[in-house]
């Protein structure tokens, strides 16, 4: 767990790592991710060679294959700009795992160096981008999951509440337990599915006890196993992650 | 032998078992809620935890010097020194001090080395009678169980149960559900049997290499008690408890308490520095440390593992862990449960029965982020996931590589193949939006709780093209 993260200036150009996760199930959280920078006079760049970042395989053990997936990662961004990622974990990934990784391999320091260079979407708007945000949406009772990475590993849990704070009309509401896990874990979900389900039932409990009509996550992981489990019940809280949330809200033509 | 499907049942059993549920809840939403009251004060917390980090670390850097200098010291103040392999070893040389004395009475204070040693198993085959003095311990005797929590032995009952369970076993005594009442009457069985003990046997929290001093941490006065009363106290525990000097107990005592119950001071604190001195009038007339390794020695091998080593066995990150607050301790089926639990138990017993516990996490840090002694809790239960699975053997880690699977395997061999190939990947997750009509509904066991996830019509590749962030 970090605490204090020097930031840079504003960069010029940024890579944005959108997340496997992501690119097939929610492809408009990185997209809203990526016009979020762009709007602030930023270059973005997605290379497309990226795939996955390798953590599942890297939580499951399995680390020779977690490595190749990881090295293939590294030739996605040979200079030096900030890398951008809207999920906790990934970046999680990439800041804390990679240098464990590749520790004694000839790719030692370039890890570190990339590592060095990993910012999460939330935190990157914040601490490095400053942004102001100007709320256009309608009124709305929010309820925020942090993802556990992204409060602990990333320490960048109060940065979510920020961004949201900022918004005018969106009332932020806070379910009980809000800091404990959904129960996602990825592998963990298939190996235990059974604990799994009853984590995400409370965590899905809580937040509908609140009557939030919407649940941002900072995570498509957790959203997708709350959302999932809160549709599942037909509760009609509508799951958006945190860049679809702030982008729909400030973007003019998205009204 | 323990198998996956042990735990896989254990758990379901428990999540399934609403009582066990509450009781749980119940208690760590409290324990949780003292230590938070307890160490309320983050940078006071944060500046304990670096600094009983570094007191651990620095004690493990030069176990071998310590444990030899903690020999030489409790010898010199007459505590006689025994080293033990194994628990079988350790086993026999408690046996063979009680054999020395006639002795055929033991009272224990708490210890979870001596539940890893399952001592009591031991001395009553024997011949020996064993009784647990610590109020939970002796609740989970009296029920022919095991400890569920490794500071709360008893945790996974509550109040009515544990009065059923007196009314059953002592039927002269009232029937009383008042905590309060059911500890005298607890205390009122167990006084007496201290005075008949030939034995007292005791853990130890801290042992002070530079005074040969062993330090007992306790809220009952029965630590002070097997102690103190019976001619001879035997004390046990593992080699790694060892600190380098006296100054190290205070701020460790101090964040051990706070983590464990927010309390500011444990109601008893034990120095042992010595039997009975001429003159004295009370105090056993016997002191003896039994030092068992255990595969200790194994762990301290390796540069990563070793920091297994440093807890304090505060209970903390079992307090914390979403998952042993649903499923309880039996449930992991070793001595130790929770996320310390799934730590060490694999590498003491062995991959190959335990590989099971580390994958019982979700990772999600709550452990690590309340460990006082800042244990990297889930980079270790990551490290050991791989040791059950990698597939060139060093053969330093117990059990290594049997959790490894074929079908598991290749699925991760595959997966791999697929995303080292950018082009390939594209085209597959192309295709996949392309059929997203065809998702089949049910996905196993995710959907017997949840929709499924959609997929999206077109991929992050195509929409990131689409708006020309694709120029690199
Ligand atoms: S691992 Fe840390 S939190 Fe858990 S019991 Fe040991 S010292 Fe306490």
């Amino acid at each position: 767990m970090e605490r204090q993260r020097h930031y840079p200036e504003k960069p010029g150009r940024i890579y944005f790592f959108g997340t496997c996760l992501v690119d097939l199930l929610y492809p408009e959280a990185s997209l809203a991710g990526m016009q979020l920078i762009q709007r602030e006079g930023v270059d973005v760049i997605f290379p497309k060679d990226q795939t996955c970042c390798g953590q599942p395989a890297w939580n499951s053990g399995y680390r020779d294959e977690a490595r190749a997936v990881a090295l293939a990662q590294l030739k996605c961004f040979p200079l030096d700009y900030p890398v951008v990622v809207p999920s906790g974990s990934c970046a999680g990934m990439m800041r804390h795992h990679y240098p464990r990784l590749f520790k004694n391999t000839p790719q030692e320091q370039q890890v570190q160096a990339l590592a060095n260079r990993v910012y999460k979407l939330t935190e990157f708007l914040v601490h490095v981008l400053k942004i102001t945000l100007k709320d256009l949406g309608t009124p709305a009772k929010v309820a925020l999951h942090t993802s556990c990475s992204a409060r602990r590993e990333m320490g960048v849990a109060e940065e979510h509440e920020a961004l949201l704070q900022q918004l005018g009309n969106v009332e932020l509401v806070e379910q009980e337990r809000k800091a404990e896990c959904c129960g996602f874990g990825g592998t963990f979900a298939v190996k235990h599915p059974k604990i799994s389900a009853e984590m995400v039932s409370e965590k899905a409990e809580h937040i509908s006890n609140t009557s939030a009509d919407t649940l941002v996550s900072g995570d498509c992981g957790c959203l997708m196993n709350i959302s999932g489990r809160l549709n599942h019940q037909a509760e009609k809280i509508k799951g958006k992650h945190i860049a679809s949330f702030l982008w729909e809200r400030t973007n003019a033509d998205s009204q | 032998m323990q198998t996956a499907s042990d735990f896989r049942q254990r758990s379901e059993e428990a999540l399934g078992n609403p009582q066990i549920r509450r009781n749980f809840r119940f208690a760590m939403d409290g324990l949780m809620a003292k230590r938070r009251a307890g160490l309320s004060d983050p940078r006071e917390r944060e500046q304990l935890r670096t600094q009983c980090a570094g007191i651990r670390v620095n004690a493990l850097s030069k176990l071998p010097e310590l444990l030899e200098q903690l020999e030489g010291n409790c010898t010199r103040n007459g505590i006689q020194v025994h080293w033990a392999e194994s628990v079988d070893e350790a086993n026999n040389i408690v046996l063979e001090i009680m054999r020395q004395h006639d002795a055929t009475r033991m009272i224990k204070g708490k210890s979870m080395v001596s539940e890893e040693m399952e001592l009591n198993h031991f001395l009553e085959d024997h011949d020996i009678e064993c009784l647990e003095s610590d109020l939970g311990e002796y609740i989970v005797q009296l029920a022919g169980e095991t400890p569920s929590h490794i500071i709360a032995p008893a945790i996974h009952k509550n109040r009515h149960e544990i009065a059923e369970l007196f009314r059953q076993k002592f039927p002269d005594i009232p029937f009383e559900e008042d905590p309060e009442k059911l500890a005298r009457s607890a205390r009122e069985i167990l006084r007496e049997k201290f005075y008949k003990a030939d034995v007292g046997l005791s853990g130890v929290n801290f042992a002070v290499a530079e005074t040969g001093t062993l330090c007992l941490v306790e809220n009952e006065g029965n630590g002070r008690m097997c102690t103190t009363v019976p001619p001879v106290h035997i004390a046990v525990t593992g080699i790694e408890k060892v600190v380098e000097q006296l100054s190290d107990i205070p701020p460790l005592l101090n964040l051990l308490v706070r983590s464990a119950t927010g309390q500011h001071i444990s109601t008893y604190f034990n120095m042992i520095s010595s039997p009975r001195k001429p003159g004295e009038k009370d105090g056993p007339q016997e002191v003896h440390l039994v030092l068992p390794d255990n595969e200790r020695s194994r762990i301290y091998e390796d540069d990563e593992l070793i920091n297994t080593l440093r807890c304090i066995r505060c209970g903390a990150c079992m307090n914390h862990c979403p998952v042993y607050g649903r499923i309880g301790g039996h449930a992991y089926g070793s001595t130790i449960p929770g996320p310390i639990g799934s730590v060490v138990e694999p590498q003491k017993i062995g991959l190959d029965t335990l590989g099971e516990l580390p994958t019982a996490s979700t990772l999600c840090g709550a452990c690590g982020e309340v460990c006082p002694v800042r244990i990297p809790l889930p980079d270790l239960l990551n490290r050991l996931r791989y040791e059950g699975v990698r597939n060139n053997n060093d053969g330093k880690v117990k059990g290594q590589s049997e959790q490894r699977k074929g079908t598991e395997a290749w699925i991760w061999k595959s997966w791999s193949w697929l995303h080292v190939q950018p082009m390939l990947y594209r085209l597959a997750m192309r295709t996949a939006t392309r059929l997203r009509s065809l998702m089949p509904r049910k996905l196993g066991p995710w959907t017997d709780v949840r929709r499924p996830p959609r997929i999206a019509a077109r991929t992050l590749h195509e929409l990131a093209r689409e708006k020309g962030f694709d120029n690199a």
